[in-house]
């Protein structure tokens, strides 16, 4: 072993200066309300048809070009794309449950998690074929806005995320709660025999979910490109953090992933500050470890 | 016993294979399939049999890797010995995750998540500490020779994998046809049926998992003294996870042979794909995407699921069907 | 999975041999329908064209398919009667094994050579298996020292590794403060962590406080890592004179833009490998981000009529000219030239060649070529600054385009 090379700082956890703390919770929240943003989408599609959905984060990465694409090709804004995007992505969502992952799954876990894993694999190589690795980047006048609140500069971006988080979850709040769609879906998560003697439409309600859940993404899409970027494999990074985020505000429940969104963005925050940011993505794990065995309803989800 | 003779068959006539097979290259191709069978059969067992779906077996396969070369690299230890380590700790790392979440009584997909972060927490440590060589990995010095577990030839690996991966469906046989066997499949059928009819359902929970642990770290052993080289998202990533669990459930979830076809239908298609379609990049892996989702569609029970309805006799042992 | 690919020249009959040999049937076969036509020499690239590095993997392979198309135009090679070079194209998917699976394909199609493999775990992989066949294997970009100082008789680097690179980077570092009176005594690094952040890192944080620069913190951040903004506050809070990054360019992006953000304030950001300073993209993309940042990195010798034509025919083929393009082509370049000198593709006289090698025709900001156990100890980095939105090599003066502007004066 080339024992030079072995670094001496592994454990750097040399206490951070106190004045920063406000600042790095602050961001922790909002940059945890873009988490939340796309763990809703994920909440849904778990809650209704309990299914790991491997495609996630290939999805959003769709999501993003999107955005990307019609920025640099036509000019749209990516929150003018809100207009947009959302609803191509309902409709993607719509197309794939219906015609690829609901005839595949037989009624076999497995089958569900093998198709979208399958699909993932096809559409990010088919991205990588169209739009090349290259990472883009969309320019907007505000990307370097700021807004100052309690000493801190907060990205503004992000802080429109984070209000864009609040938005939508009260949105997809109200439309389980006060629509007949919202009714069936939640029939149909509670259970399907029942919905079906009820003369719900499974297949098509299945299919509304996932395209909603979809949807949310390309809610989550807009509103993240202008802090970030995106790249063929852009997804993989939001998947299991958006996994943890819904195991911990509780499968299917939107105030929970919203809230827990926020919790892990602090808790990344927070853990890279304290235990060095290589080391300190441990504690997202580890909170989540400790939910799963000792509440694995979620801190807002039902007994299961 | 018509089951055990047909799997020494197999191996048999696998093992003729390094002797007509004069390719390097085609022989790698056999090496990369068992390798494949044996992390597949490694989930199978708890997977398949136990009705546990595993999303991190890369903690044991990571364990195993890591414990021969860390043990060789920084201690000078002999790899056998290593392999022997790697195998204990791998079933040790086997029995805390087993024990954390089988005692809470995680199951389903919530027990598939907590897997997964198990292999992300390990991913993290090995990158943070120093013995593992952290982000700048860990190589193990090439000194090919039968006492260093290193071989001139592929020839020696070749046997080395096959050995371990015999060992692994001689194990799964032997549960198949055992008491352990019976009252596994109990659980995964009905764990409250099974408990009522006196099971102990952690303890056969917790066998299935340290076994699982067994062979997913001796594929690491394998892996690491093949290639020589380690780093975190080698070893502990999630891509190993997602080979461990592809395997078993595209050759048939439950069944004896459905690690081995599995193993030998993904690096066909893989092949294939790559030979036919060329050198844009992403078409190729594209197109093996597409297929993955196309067996799915039309083979629900896997490739055994074929061999199931011309013999019968080949039943797979999950068929009960699992709502999604 | 470990898939395999072979591109170029793959018939039918390869390829049903092939699928013969997959499926475990008629196996023998196969090697003797790859030994191909002996008028061409052939040269195997493998490169993570698809997976997480596809990008640098991808701007490898087109300075490596230029290589050999310039070769080529010019007559091939002339002691093998004109013989012209001919591009086996792999991809390693990023994954070790099957980078190594490529090279085992590749000998028993008959390879001449083979330049491999961007990142430093897939080169140790790829000359690991060339060794054993004793194949000739130029590594193009992997800066792991490891890869050539276990004695692999068969293995080159023509580019420098990281222990050259952040050797330059201190002592150039040092020269640069120097010369502006020493206004920077702290440092602050912040790394990616894997090989080459890592490695990096610690010879940094070792040899800076020799030259009088204080190391108050080093920072080692995960790939990906998806806000920086807890970095730069914490580089805020601490305020260094000098920022020292080393990271890939996705996380560069986020931290020079989180930088300006939060209104950072240094005397200087020096990155070591990887930096907006030796990437046009980025300076397109951020410009006001990027002016006056300095890097220490691979970089093309702008005084050389040479790397010129080369890049100006790489940007017309809309190629970005990054490090990865150069030094593929130089990879490919040095070995054509061994070729040419051994005036036969026999290994053991290619691999000699390749070890006396004093290959001139580079472009590059090197002294004389001389191998030393696979080595090129003429390779070296060279300093560049962003100034007024183009990269300019401020660093050794031999090859300096413009004189360092130190410490930043915006």
């Amino acid at each position: 072993m080339p024992s030079g090379l072995l670094p001496s700082h592994p454990l750097d956890t040399a206490m951070p200066d106190l004045a920063i703390i406000i600042p790095s919770v602050l961001n922790g929240i909002t940059t945890g309300s873009l988490y939340a943003l796309i763990a809703l989408g994920l909440t849904l599609i778990y809650g209704v048809l309990h299914i790991i959905n491997f495609a996630h984060g290939a999805l959003l990465m769709v999501g993003l070009y999107a955005v990307w694409f019609l920025n640099v090709q036509l000019g749209i804004d990516p929150y003018w794309a809100l207009l947009i995007v959302p609803p191509a992505m309902f409709a993607l969502g719509y197309a794939l449950q219906r015609g690829i992952i609901g005839k595949a799954s037989h009624g076999r876990d497995e089958n569900i998690l093998l198709v979208t894993l399958g699909l993932s694999i096809v559409i990010e190589n088919l991205a990588l074929y169209v739009f090349r690795s290259d990472t883009r980047i969309v320019d907007t006048p505000y990307s370097f806005e700021t807004v100052e609140f309690l000493g801190a500069f907060l990205p503004l971006p992000k802080v429109i995320a984070f209000f864009g988080a609040l938005v939508t979850a009260t949105v997809l709040w109200l439309l389980m709660a006060r629509t007949d769609l919202g009714r069936a879906i939640r029939a149909l998560a509670k259970e399907r025999k029942g919905a079906e003697l009820v003369g719900i439409n499974t297949e098509h309600v299945y299919a509304m979910s996932f395209g909603l859940g979809i949807a949310c993404l390309g809610v989550a899409a807009c509103l993240l490109l202008p802090s970030y970027y995106v790249t063929p494999q852009v997804g993989h990074g939001f998947v299991l953090i958006a996994f943890t985020i819904v195991v911990l505000g509780g499968m299917g429940s939107f105030v929970g992933a919203l809230i827990g969104g926020l919790i892990i963005g602090v808790v990344e925050a927070m853990g890279g500050l304290f235990l060095g940011e290589s080391l300190g993505q441990i504690g997202i794990f580890v909170i989540f470890i400790l939910v799963l065995m000792f509440r694995p309803q979620g801190l807002l989800g039902h007994k299961v | 016993m018509r089951q055990l003779l047909v799997l020494l068959a197999v191996f048999s006539a696998i093992a003729v294979l390094p002797a007509v097979i004069t390719s390097e290259f085609s022989l790698n191709i056999v090496i990369m399939m068992l390798y494949a069978a044996l992390l597949g059969q490694a989930w199978n067992i708890l997977g398949g049999y136990g009705g546990q779906f595993s999303f991190g077996h890369a903690a044991y396969f990571g364990t195993g890797a890591y414990a021969v070369a860390v043990l060789q690299v920084q201690l000078g230890i002999n790899p056998w010995i290593g392999m022997v380590a790697g195998a204990l700790l791998a079933m040790a790392v086997a029995a805390f995750i087993g024990f954390a979440t089988f005692r809470t009584g995680l199951r389903g997909s919530y027990f598939a998540l907590v897997t997964l972060a198990f292999a992300e927490v390990l991913r993290i440590l090995s990158n943070s500490v120093d013995f593992t060589g952290a982000g700048v990995g860990i190589l193990i010095p090439l000194a090919p020779g039968p006492g260093n577990l290193q071989f001139e030839t592929k020839t020696g690996f070749f046997f080395l994998i096959w050995s371990f991966t015999l060992a692994a469906f001689l194990a799964v046989w032997w549960i198949g046809h055992s008491r352990f066997g019976a009252s596994l499949a109990a659980v995964r059928d009905n764990e409250e049926a099974a408990r009522a009819l006196g099971v102990n359902a952690f303890r056969v929970k917790m066998g299935a998992i340290i076994l699982s642990g067994l062979f997913g770290g001796l594929a690491g052993v394998f892996y690491a003294q093949y290639f020589l080289y380690l780093d975190p998202y080698i070893a502990y990533g999630p891509a190993i996870s997602v080979e461990s669990l592809l395997v078993p459930i595209i050759g048939g979830m439950g069944t004896l042979f459905g690690p081995l076809l599995g193993a030998v239908a993904l690096h066909t298609v893989s092949e294939l794909t790559r030979e036919l379609i060329g050198d844009v990049p992403g078409i190729s892996l594209a197109i093996y995407g597409a297929l993955l989702v196309g067996m799915v569609l039309f083979l629900p029970r896997g490739l055994a699921g074929i061999a199931a309805r011309f013999t019968r006799r080949n039943k797979p042992a999950g068929t009960e069907t699992r709502h999604a | 999975m470990t898939g395999q690919s072979m591109k170029k020249g793959v018939d039918r009959r390869q390829f049903l041999a092939t699928g013969a040999a997959v499926l475990g049937a008629s196996v023998t076969g196969f090697p003797a329908v790859l030994r191909a036509q002996e008028q061409t020499v052939k040269i195997g690239l493998i490169h993570p064209v698809t997976g997480f590095i596809a990008f640098s993997g991808t701007q490898c392979r087109e300075g490596a398919l230029m290589a050999i198309a310039d070769i080529n135009a010019a007559g091939g090679i002339k002691s093998l009667g004109g013989a012209k070079l001919e591009a086996v194209l792999a991809d390693s998917q990023g994954k070790p094994e099957i980078g190594a699976a490529e090279v085992t394909k590749m000998v028993e199609g008959g390879i001449h050579g083979i330049v491999a493999g961007y990142a430093s775990s897939i080169s140790l992989a790829t000359s690991q298996e060339a060794a054993k066949t004793n194949t000739p294997h130029v590594v193009d970009v992997g800066v792991s020292d490891q890869i050539v100082n276990r004695g692999l008789a068969n293995t080159f680097r023509f580019s420098p590794g990281y222990g050259k690179i952040a050797e330059f980077a201190v002592s150039n570092l040092d020269t640069i403060n120097k010369a502006a009176g020493s206004p920077a005594k702290t440092a602050m690094i912040i790394h990616e962590e894997s090989l080459f952040g890592t490695g990096t890192a610690e010879l940094l944080s070792k040899a800076l406080p020799e030259k009088g620069i204080e190391v108050i913190d080093v920072i080692k951040h995960a790939n990906p890592t998806r806000d920086f903004t807890n970095i730069v506050l914490q580089i805020k809070s601490k305020k260094p004179d000098l920022i020292i990054p080393a990271n890939y360019y996705n996380e560069y992006v986020l931290l020079a833009r989180t930088m300006r953000q939060q209104k950072v304030e240094a005397k200087g950001i020096y990155s070591v490998l990887g930096g907006a300073a030796s990437s046009p993209k980025f300076v397109a993309e951020f410009p006001e981000a990027a002016e006056q940042i300095m890097d220490c990195n691979h970089w093309y010798d702008p005084t050389s009529d040479l790397a010129l034509q080369r890049k100006a025919a790489a940007e017309a083929k809309g190629l970005t000219y990054t490090y990865e393009v150069f030094l593929a082509y130089n990879a490919v370049a040095f070995l054509a030239d061994a070729i040419e000198r051994a005036g036969s593709t026999d290994k053991e006289a290619v691999i000699a060649a390749m070890g006396s090698s004093t290959f001139d025709k580079h472009g590059m900001p090197y002294g004389p070529t001389k191998m030393v156990n696979g080595q090129n100890e003429g390779a070296q980095p060279v300093n560049t600054q962003v100034q007024k939105g183009s990269i300019e090599v401020i660093y050794p003066d031999k090859f300096a385009s413009a004189k360092p502007i130190f410490p930043m004066a915006l």
